[in-house]
């Protein structure tokens, strides 16, 4: 019983917690770069409303995952045009996507409200998709899920082991020192923007062909923000957004698992403790550098003139 | 305190020449329109017709006006719940939480002391609606004072905690028993129902929007508290070395700015929706810190752009009936209008 409930909720965390980890490792890739983009629920939008009629009208969920994958990462460079191009300030840009990407994400799924898909399929892997409890714990998720911890490994070792990753992060720190040592700081920011959106538009897909199987308008619910919100848990790290994410997916998890068993729990105060344990983690290690944010976060690199 | 701040440079430019720059954004906003009707052409829409039907259900009619104007009662307490601190360079994208949080005071007065009478109970759930907004959005100054965490990200991610909190009593302790499935709370009594003017749905909160933005102007030009803010604005080390308490003001100002769109909440709640819902808001924290950004924090500006965002989203629920549009489709025609300022913004001076 209690076996069973724990594999529940770890299986549970880790479903809801994938689009959430996608969309935190392109939320934190971009932030290094120095930009944060309050936007990503619009992406998140665009990517799963492209995922799913890209779908429906091929049948093809693989296919639809790669037209999200390009809808958020084009989408997001209309952010980049304003935050990088234009100098525009990045709150503002990121709420004007946001509300630009539930606006365009109504008109094109409209028709498509309604519309059934087969979606991702699990994939079994022989032998150990078998085993009693693991199984079906660890192994029997779509390729989406399995590719989580690869990508944020993936990510990390970019982030801290390439030259391209230091780069990334010497403009999200100091962009005039960057451009002195012979970076291009707009063009840093424009492909680490372009990787978020494209991250940002697999999480929508991951809602819209996995998840729900469906498209409704605002289907992502406020999930882009806590997203952000992730990142700033996991302390701009790949790694700990990992953790991360199993622990706010796990708060959704958690929940069903308790509705399952029938046990009256409010699952609002549960879905507060994401938050009030983000801003813990800052207010306790918020000033000490090494885990504070990149240090030009929000500002906007003036140029050399 | 780095932050050189875009809302304080936007004010200034706009000071310099009103009527120049309205000139400027009229030319914009009409790119914003334009792409927008290309966008409905794409989707097999008739643009001439959707802008006709927003304008004449809007403008057309004392009913529509009015129907902005109600409309515009959140957008303009929100952003000026975000201009207020905006003074000091402060950011608050908290302005969704604050409006939740006193909604959600104004109710529990509403509710516990129904019984006494309107001149009683009105005042006390302005007050309550106030100190709750105000409460929410000091834990953000207070953290920010403190050097604890920046009131950027603590306000965002307070947004959910405030939201979350009236589910949770909403869906708790709070839920009408008379309601059968539906979350709300049981409806206000009429003595704490916000009065409306002459037969439309315009309320007393209308008389508070506008109250807010002229004190707010009042003390900011007129008095010596508008002056240390302002100093503070200019050069916040020169203003500490003259002996005014920045952290006080970053306090003091949080708190005035959350009680502000606390406001919002307590006169959605109590003159629009009647009862508590988890819905209670469409978003109105966060257009209200864009309208705030686009007026550049000015008084004059924020009535502006609340004016047109109000059409705007007065509109999108006229475009679903006629020309079978979701009614969410208008939030690109908002974006659109805000990516061509700040687009516009940009070269110069831009950022923070």
């Amino acid at each position: 019983m209690i076996g069973s409930f724990f594999a529940g909720l770890l299986s549970g965390s880790i479903s809801a917690g994938t689009p959430l980890l996608y969309a935190t490792l392109g939320e934190v890739i971009a932030e290094r770069a120095g930009i944060i983009n309050l936007g990503l629920e619009g992406v998140m939008l665009m990517g799963a409303v492209v995922g799913f009629s890209t779908t429906v009208q091929t049948g093809s969920a693989a296919l639809g995952i790669f037209a999200a994958a390009l809808a958020g990462g084009i989408f997001n460079m209309v952010f980049g045009f304003l935050v990088i191009t234009r100098r525009a300030n990045q709150l503002a840009s990121g709420l004007a996507l946001m509300f630009c990407g539930v606006g365009l994400s109504a008109l094109l799924g409209a028709p498509y409200i309604g519309s059934r898909i087969q979606g991702l399929n699990e994939i079994r892997i022989p032998l150990l998709s078998d085993l009693p409890v693991v199984g079906a714990t660890f192994f029997h998720y779509d390729i989406l899920i399995y590719l989580t911890v690869p990508i944020a490994i993936l990510g990390w070792w970019v982030l801290f082991y390439t030259r391209w990753g230091l780069s990334l992060r010497a403009v999200g720190e100091d962009p005039t020192a960057a451009f002195a040592a012979g970076k291009n700081p707009y063009a840093l920011q424009y492909q680490a923007l372009l990787i978020a959106g494209v991250l940002g538009g697999i999480a929508g897909a991951h809602l819209s062909l996995a998840s729900a199987k469906t498209w409704a308008e605002w289907m992502t619910a406020g999930r882009g923000f806590i997203a952000v919100a992730l990142v700033i848990f996991s302390k701009w790290h790949p790694l700990r957004a990992i953790v991360g994410a199993l622990l706010f997916g796990g708060a959704i998890a958690f929940q069903l698992q308790m509705q399952a068993r029938g046990v009256p729990v409010s699952p609002f105060l549960l879905d507060m403790l994401p938050y009030l344990l983000s801003l813990a983690v800052l207010a306790i290690w918020g000033g000490a550098r090494g885990h504070a944010a990149p240090a030009s976060l929000g500002r906007v690199f003036q140029g050399t003139e | 305190m780095g932050e050189a701040g875009k809302l304080t440079a936007g004010t200034l430019r706009f000071r310099e020449g009103r009527l120049l720059s309205l000139f400027r954004f009229g030319g914009l906003f009409g790119l914003a329109f334009f792409v927008f009707a290309m966008v409905l052409l794409i989707f097999g829409k008739n643009p001439v017709r959707a802008y006709a039907d927003i304008l004449s259900s809007t403008l057309g009619s004392v009913y529509g006006f009015s129907e902005v104007l109600v409309k515009m009662i959140p957008l303009v307490l929100t952003a000026a719940a975000v201009a207020v601190p905006s003074k000091i360079w402060l950011i608050n994208v908290g302005g969704e939480g604050q409006l939740y949080i006193g909604a959600l005071f104004a109710t529990w007065g509403a509710l516990n002391f129904s019984s006494l009478p309107a001149w009683i109970l009105l005042p006390l759930i302005f007050v309550l609606g106030f100190f709750g907004g105000g409460l929410w959005a000091s834990i953000s100054g207070i953290l920010r004072a403190r050097g604890w965490v920046s009131e950027t990200i603590s306000t965002l991610l307070l947004n959910y905690v405030a939201i979350l909190l009236v589910n949770f009593f909403v869906f708790g302790s709070w839920k009408d028993p008379e309601s059968a499935n539906y979350p709300q709370t049981a409806p206000f009594p009429d003595a704490a129902t916000l009065p409306a003017f002459g037969g439309t749905r315009v309320h007393l909160g209308f008389i508070f929007a506008l109250c807010s933005l002229i004190l707010f102007y009042l003390v900011l030009s007129r008095t010596r508290w508008g002056l240390e803010m302002r100093a503070i604005g200019a050069n916040p080390e020169a203003a500490r070395r003259n002996g005014i308490s920045i952290a006080r003001y970053i306090v003091l100002l949080m708190f005035i700015g959350g009680g502000i769109a606390g406001l919002a909440g307590m006169s959605e709640v109590s003159a629009i929706q009647g009862q508590l819902r988890p819905n209670l808001s469409p978003g109105y924290g966060f257009t209200g810190f864009l309208i705030s950004w686009m007026a550049g924090g000015d008084p004059l500006g924020i009535v502006a752009a609340a004016f047109l965002l109000a059409i705007i989203s007065a509109g999108g629920d006229i475009l679903q009936m006629t020309q079978g549009i979701p009614g969410s489709v208008v939030n690109i025609l908002m974006a659109l209008i805000l990516f061509v300022v700040l687009a516009r913004r940009g070269p110069k001076g831009g950022g923070r």
